[in-house]
Order: structure tokens, then sequence, then C-alpha cells
């Protein structure tokens, strides 16, 4: 029998009236990175807060090389030696690299903080595995790639020898995710032990030795990564073929539907202006896609756009019409359709139920309103035509109250709803964000469609696959402004990352001088 | 799929039972009611325990015989609670309904002074006189709030001190509406008042009937309209009803003006009501006190969940309990136990929430034991559901 350092068995998770992990085994060799794979919702997260001592299992055990634990709190689960870095850092803002690196275990003689000890364990540490941090740096000052960086090192801190990841990738360029993956190899050739939480088929096949996948809360299996492919993985993941190449064709652009000069949009969160001087032209039948790391701008691009934030310079115009300073309204009547980002914040009144949200746009369209009262039996009608056509599910239909539904099936509304309503123009805001393998294929289709039906698309996307297989252009994002104008076909991602960290520029000269 | 989704309709019946909102606040304000009568049962044993059954039967029940009066009292606390959970809707804390309500009344009293119209008219140009009053002290908030952003809940307390203030300048400086013999204003001339539902001894008029006419409106409008719906909209989530392109500024300024209309109206009717001694009216004495009409209406607002229709019903529940604190005077209480035991009402009935997840979790425990077969036969389905319903607990 095979040793191992902690396993698993036979775990069950029950919430009131939900079987989160029903029955799942999980088995951690030592020295190995093993992937934990599944959809959202499939109960990752639940299994690791069950490792981590944030639940208690209602059925199974754990045990640490043979021996059963125990694990009541994180505490527990640190005196164990397992350390987890969260998909939201916990880290403190205020505080320096190092004060949060120490947090809690903070070296004392008679309460008194002894940090220079402190300073020459953490600097070795960073040294060591290459994991370049400034000590003195608040958090609140550095990158994202960086508060990783400074994550994993409080686990290194504690002398933790397991180390669960909880989607580590989501946030990172593509040299920071090889960065990253390349550390986690060390980790593993040093004799530590990693669970590596993703649905990022291509990180499993690159790194992990072996992957246990997971659905619906049900264990599916435990594989060799050498052994399988990733459409073995994803069958596996999803329970049915899911293709990985988006389906189009070429694209045929055709005149100008947005067109954008000089705008210069201020930002909220500092004093110098969050989009500087952007020009460009998006024509129907193509998708464009605006690609960078998340904070440089999109979101303030995308709000002068929609309306949802005043530019302070330039012009923004639809088909010829102006509509810098026009009211959201009627910037939706001229043609603009938007999936926005924040699924829960704007795009649905998560109250409503889902018949009156897949009316959101359209309530006041004397379709729907006679004399400023609703006609609940069109919306009715309405919303079931949608739902049928975009296979929306829920538990009761079109009285669904929003919140209950699943994030897949709450995305698939907000898509029916805008892409249902005439447009010329879809901005689509990381579409995709949160969902799964089968319900991205979905709304990387229904993009696709738009385009093909002749209208132009905008794509703000974080995830580079998705920015290079979806797009016909790319146009890069960098501290506010457009850096390059790229063709998917002839750039590799390696240099679209270069781009995006701001190594790499064009001028992106002749649209600017055409303004 | 369709197909699927029907037959999984069936077997959650009992769930979606569980799941209407107004089944489960109707349920807690019942149990916030039953708690806060037997707190307040205590109170009293602990004040006075030899009358305390006595006093505590005359609190629950003492109301029934005071029908009139139960209803005349209702109607003022029942404007201000449609205004306060009116503007709740939006997402707005009108606390001004007392100010609104102040004006309305001063408003009211200066038609009913000053007019000379006939019987039929008058008191109507009175009513509506009032309705205008409170929309004007809305309204002023309502603007602060959607061009300069200022919380409502300031420019609104601080309005009903200006209100307050100003209207007991404006009575005591009025000879026609001022008697300084009585400290109070005067009788109103017959045709002002409204007219009276004829039954004797009691202060019953039409202002009841009106009120809950109103009540019914409102529903009406938040249920069927687009405005409803908007306004619905901007108060659970204002980010999205922006993005969806409603005109948020003009909704909170039109909202506050409903509001304040409301409870100018509460003015109106409190005011204008006959009095049950014949030929006499109510009349208003201005000792510099906001009126408590307009926080009782915060609590009545609260007891109803905010819902037009549950509004009217704790308006008169309300009312019916100060009726029977009133009566427990005669068995040696003082009128103020009631306020007590409002108080521990409307206290209980903040935890509205926990007690709807307490409920929800028992009924969902006895549909499980119920659908343990169908589950079984249907695992598929259900695996589709529990799946779902797993990621909205993921969610919160």
């Amino acid at each position: 029998m095979e040793k191992y350092i902690i396993e698993m068995i036979n775990i069950t998770k029950v919430f009131p009236g939900i079987i989160a992990n029903d029955n799942i085994t999980l088995r951690l060799k030592k020295g190995e990175i093993h992937a934990l794979l599944g959809e959202n919702g499939a109960g990752k997260s639940t299994l690791m807060s069950v490792l981590f001592g944030l639940y208690q299992p209602d059925g199974g055990e754990i045990r640490k090389n043979g021996e059963l634990v125990q694990i009541n709190n994180p505490n527990d689960a640190n005196d164990l030696g397992i350390g987890m870095v969260h998909q939201h850092f916990k880290l403190v803002e205020i505080f320096t690299v190092l004060e949060n690196i120490i947090l809690g275990v903070e070296p004392n003689k008679m309460g008194f903080l002894q940090k220079k000890e402190a300073r020459e364990k953490v600097l070795k540490l960073s040294e060591k595995y290459g994991l370049r941090v400034d000590p003195d740096a608040l958090i609140e000052d550095i990158t994202v790639g960086m508060q990783q960086r400074v994550e994993i090192l409080k686990m290194l801190y504690r002398d933790n020898e397991i180390l669960i990841f909880d989607e580590p990738t989501a946030v990172l360029t593509p040299q920071e995710i090889n960065e990253l993956l390349q550390t986690m190899r060390g980790f593993a050739n040093e004799g530590k032990s990693i669970l590596f939480i993703t649905h990022k088929l291509n990180e499993i096949m690159a790194v992990a030795d072996r992957c246990t996948v997971l659905r619906k809360g049900k264990f599916i299996g435990t594989v060799d990564v050498k052994d399988t492919t990733k459409e073995e993985l994803s069958r596996m993941m999803v329970g049915r073929d899911v293709s990985f190449k988006v389906e189009k064709k070429e694209s045929k652009p055709e005149d100008v539907v947005l067109s954008i000069r000089n705008l210069s949009v201020p930002s909220k969160i500092h004093k110098k202006d969050a989009v500087r001087d952007v020009s460009f032209d998006i024509r129907r039948g193509e998708i464009v896609c605006i690609a960078g790391i998340d904070g440089n701008g999109q979101t303030e691009l995308v709000g002068a756009i929609t309306g949802l934030e005043k530019p302070s310079t330039g012009s923004i115009s639809i088909n010829g019409k102006d509509i810098t300073r026009a009211p959201i309204r009627r910037r939706s009547i001229e043609g603009i359709s938007h999936i926005p980002e924040d699924r829960h914040k704007h795009g649905l009144v998560l109250d409503y139920k889902l018949e009156e949200n897949l009316v959101l746009q359209r309530y006041w369209q004397p379709e729907f309103q006679n004399k400023g009262f609703i006609k609940f039996d069109a919306v009715r009608k309405y919303a079931n035509k949608l739902i049928d056509k975009f296979d929306i599910r829920s538990g009761q239909g079109p009285i669904t109250i929003a919140r209950s539904m699943s994030g897949g099936n709450q995305q698939k509304a907000i898509i029916a709803r805008e892409i249902d309503k005439n447009h010329d123009l879809l901005i689509a805001v990381q579409p995709t964000r949160g969902l799964d393998v089968g319900a991205i294929e979905y709304v990387h289709k229904q993009l696709v469609e738009t385009r093909d039906a002749g209208k132009g698309v905008l794509l703000v996307s974080f995830e580079l696959d998705e920015v290079m297989d979806v797009s016909d252009r790319i146009l890069v994002m960098y501290e506010g402004e457009i850096v390059g104008d790229l063709d998917p076909k002839k750039i590799t991602v390696q240099e679209l990352g270069l781009y995006m960290s701001g190594a790499k520029r064009d001028l992106v000269k002749e649209i600017n001088d055409a303004g | 799929m369709q197909d699927r989704n029907r037959d999984t309709n069936k077997s959650i019946n009992l769930n979606s039972i569980r799941k209407n909102i107004n089944f489960s606040s109707f349920t807690s304000a019942l149990m916030a009611i039953l708690l806060g009568l037997i707190f307040g049962f205590f109170v009293m044993l602990f004040a006075k325990p030899s009358s305390a059954l006595e006093g505590f039967q005359l609190i629950a029940i003492g109301g029934f015989r005071r029908l009139g009066d139960v209803f005349y009292f209702a109607t003022p606390i029942l404007m201000t609670g449609l205004s306060v959970g009116f503007a709740f809707k939006m997402g707005l804390f009108n606390i001004g309904a007392s100010g609104q309500y102040t004006i309305g009344m001063f408003f009211a009293l200066m038609v009913g002074f000053n007019l000379d119209l006939p019987g039929g008219l008058h008191w109507i140009v009175g009513v509506l006189a009032g309705m205008i009053g409170g929309m004007i002290w809305g309204f002023i908030p309502g603007i602060f709030k959607a061009m300069l952003n200022v919380n409502e809940v300031i420019t609104s307390i601080m309005f009903n001190y200006i209100g307050m203030y100003l209207v007991d300048m404006w009575i005591r400086n009025s000879s026609v509406m001022y008697n300084s013999n009585m400290t109070r204003t005067n009788y109103l001339p017959p045709s002002a008042q409204i007219p009276s539902l004829g039954f004797t001894g009691t202060n019953v008029n039409y202002g009841i009937v009106l009120a809950i006419l109103i009540g019914i409106l409102l529903y009406i409008i938040l249920q069927k309209t687009t405005f409803g719906y908007e306004l619905k909209a901007t108060g659970y989530n204002k980010h999205a009803a922006e993005y969806a392109g409603m005109k948020g500024k003009t909704n909170i300024i039109i909202t506050m003006m409903i509001a304040g209309a409301l409870s100018g109206l509460g003015g109106a009717f409190a005011i204008l009501a006959p009095s049950g001694i014949f030929g006499s009216s109510m009349t208003y004495e201005p000792v510099n006190i906001i009126a408590a009409n307009g926080f009782n209406g915060i609590a009545v607002a609260l007891l109803g969940n905010s819902h037009p229709i549950g509004i009217i019903f704790s308006a008169l529940f309300i009312s019916h309990l100060q009726r029977g604190g009133t009566l427990s005077a005669l068995v040696g209480y003082k009128p103020e136990i009631i306020d007590v035991v409002i108080a521990i009402i409307i206290y209980f009935s903040a935890f509205a929430m926990i007690m709807n997840a307490a409920i929800g979790r028992f009924i969902k425990k006895r549909i499980k034991k119920e659908d343990t077969d169908i589950i079984e036969d249907e695992t598929e389905e259900m695996d589709t559901i529990d799946a779902s319903n797993n990621n909205s607990k993921e969610a919160e």
C-alpha cells in the first residue's frame, strides 16, 4: 500500500436540503501535485473547507499519515501543516507585507513584536523559492501577483507541508501563471504536497500528477494526468463532450457601429484618468476584445460607453449618432446591449422574479405596458419564450426568484435579455466569469451568433484563452491607454502577455490620426 | 427540459409555499405579536400582579368594545404607516412622517377656518390641502437626496422640527384658529368636518374608508404599474435600476412627494374629524411636541412589512391595542403600559428575518420527510435542483 500524507475518506457534508459532498474520497501523496477539478457547485470548495477546518463533515474521516485526525478549525489545520491560498486573498490592505506574513504567529518577547527575526526568515524563504516581495511595502500598493506571493509566503512561514491553492491563476498574467506553476513544481520536488483547485484543464495537464474529479457533489474518479487527455477530463467533469474550439467563420466587418474618439474618463480611485485619450472603432460583424489585466481602465471605458460613468473629454457615437452625454435609456434605444461585469450588482434585481428580470430593459415598451400598467400576461409569455429559446433552467420557471438560480442560469438570463433586445452593439464584460466549461461554450456560441447576425461585439475579458479564441481583433489596454491593436491569428499568448504587462507597446497611430 | 421542470414543480409545491414571501412575513408578524403580548403580560404582572389578568384581557380584547374609536385612531397611523412603507419600498427611510403630518394638518386647518365653501366641498378641499402640504414637506428632503445626495434621514428629521415649530407659531399667531382660553385650536365649522360614519359616541368618519382605499390604490401602483416596478427595482438594487436606464433621481423625488402626501393626508384626516360630542370637532394643542402619529407610522410600517395591505391590518391592530391600553386604566394601569407592549412587538418584528428562517427550516424538514419517495424516484432531477441550490448557498 502506498503512503498517503492526507486521506479524506468517504467525506459527506450535508447542508439543509443539499448534499454538497456525497461520500467523497481524496488521497494526497507526499510530494505530488494533486488537482481537484469540477464545475461550479460541484463541491470543491466545500471539500477543501472541510479539510481546512471551516466545516465539520457529517460523515467520513480525515487521516494524516494514516492516523485519524480531528480538524475543528483553521488553527488545527495549521498545526497539522495544512495551509491554504484562498481565491480571494485574506490580507490586511493597510499592513505591510511582513506584517501580513507574521499575522497570527507574531514572534514576540513579553508581548513586544520581534520583527527582526521574522524579517530574516521571510527574506530567506523569499530568496530560496524565488518569491520576490518587498517586506515593507503596503499590501494596497502592490500588484495582485505579488499579493499572491505574500499568501504563499504566509504558508511557508508557518512551515506548512500541505498547500492548498484555490483557483490561484484566475487573477494572473500568462507570465505570472508560468512562474506560479514552476514555483508549485518546485515545492513538490522538495517534498511538499499540493492540492490545486482549478477548472483550467491546461494548467492541470501542465503541472499536476494526479487529478480528482467531482460532479454535483459526487466523486467521479481519480486519474493519473499523464494517462489522460483534456477531452477525457472535461467529459468526467461535465458528463458530456465539450468542444474547446470556438466554431466560427472568418469575420466580415461591415460599417462602423461604435466610434470612440480621444476618450478620457476620470478614475474614482486615483487622481489620474482611468482611461486616457482612447480612440477606436467597432464594425458590424466583428468581435473586438479589450484585453488587459484587471484594473487598467476597462471598467471605466465600458462605463463611459454604456452611460454608467461620465467621460471628461472625447466623444462616443453609435451608428453615427453622438451619445457622449446621452442618458442610459437613450443609449439602450440607440442599440447598445450590455452584459455587465457584475451580474449581481448591475445585471439582475435578485429579489425580482425571473420574468421581471427578463423585461428589465423593455418593461416600458408598448409591448409590455399600457398607460403605465404592466401587461403581466405579455411578460409571462415573453419570459417563457426566452426560457425555451435560451434554455434557462430554474426551479419554478418564470416565477423563480432570481436569487435562487444558479450562477450559470442567472448569466443565461442576462444574455437572453440583452441578445433578444433590439441592438446593434453588444458589450459583454467578462461574460464567462465563474461559469463552468459547458456554460462557457454556450456563451461563446451566443457571441459568435450575434456577430454573424451582423452586430458589433465588444468583449472585455481577462481570460487569455477566451481573448485568443473568440475575438476577431484584440485591443490591449494598459494603464488606461490602448497599447496594441492585434490580430489574434498573428500573435502568440506570450506576446499578448508582454503587451498586457506594459513591456511592449505599439503606437496605435492610424486610428488616432483618423480621428 | 420543459417537461422536467414541470415534474419538479409538482414535487416542490410545498417548498414554494415556504418561499412565498408574504406567507413567511405574515407568520413572523404573528409570532412577533404573540411574543410581544406574552412579554407585555409579564410586565403587567410585575407592575400590579393583582389585576394583571383583568388588565391584559382589556388590552387584548377591550378594543372590540370601542370599534369606532379603533377605526378613528387607526386612520392617521395608517396614513403615516403607508407613507413610511411606500418610501421604504424604494429604499428610502422617511423618518419625517411627523413633520409632513403636522404640515398637512395645518394646511387642512387653514382651509377649514379661512375658506367659506359649501358643505360637500369644504372638507374635500381641506383634505386635498393637507395632501399638498405634506407633499411639499416630502419634496424638500427628496430633492436634497436626489440632487445633492444628502441623506433623507437627516433632512427629514430636521424637517420634523421645522414643521412642528412653524405650525405651532403660525397657529398661536392666528386669532381665527387659536383659542387662547383653551390653549387649543377652535372647533372647525361643520362644513369643514369629514362626514361621520354615523356611529354614535365615536369620532369615526369617512377618513378611514378613504385611508383603506388609498392603501389598496398603493398596492395596485406597486404591483401593477411600471412606476411601481421601477420603484421596487430601485429599492432592491439601485445599481441594476440605473443600469436599466431608470430615472433614479426623478423617482426619488416623486416617491418622497407621494410619501409626504400620504402623511399630509393623515394629518388632514386626523384634524378634520368630527368629535364624538355633537357639533364639536377635533382640536390641536400647539405645545412644541413632535406628532407621535408620525413615529407610530414607522412601527405600523415595520409590522406590516411595508406592504400596503399588511399596513392596513397592522394599523388597525395597533390602534386596537392602544384603545385596549386606555381601557386598562380602569383597573389601575397607566396607559403607557400599552406603549411598552407595542414597543416589544416592534422589537420582535425586527427579528422577522431570523424567525422566517427558523420557520422555513421547520417546514423544509417536514417536506423532506414527505418527499423522500419522490426524491428516490427522481434522483437525477433532484440532483439538478440540489446543484443549483448548492450554488445559491455558496453565493450567499
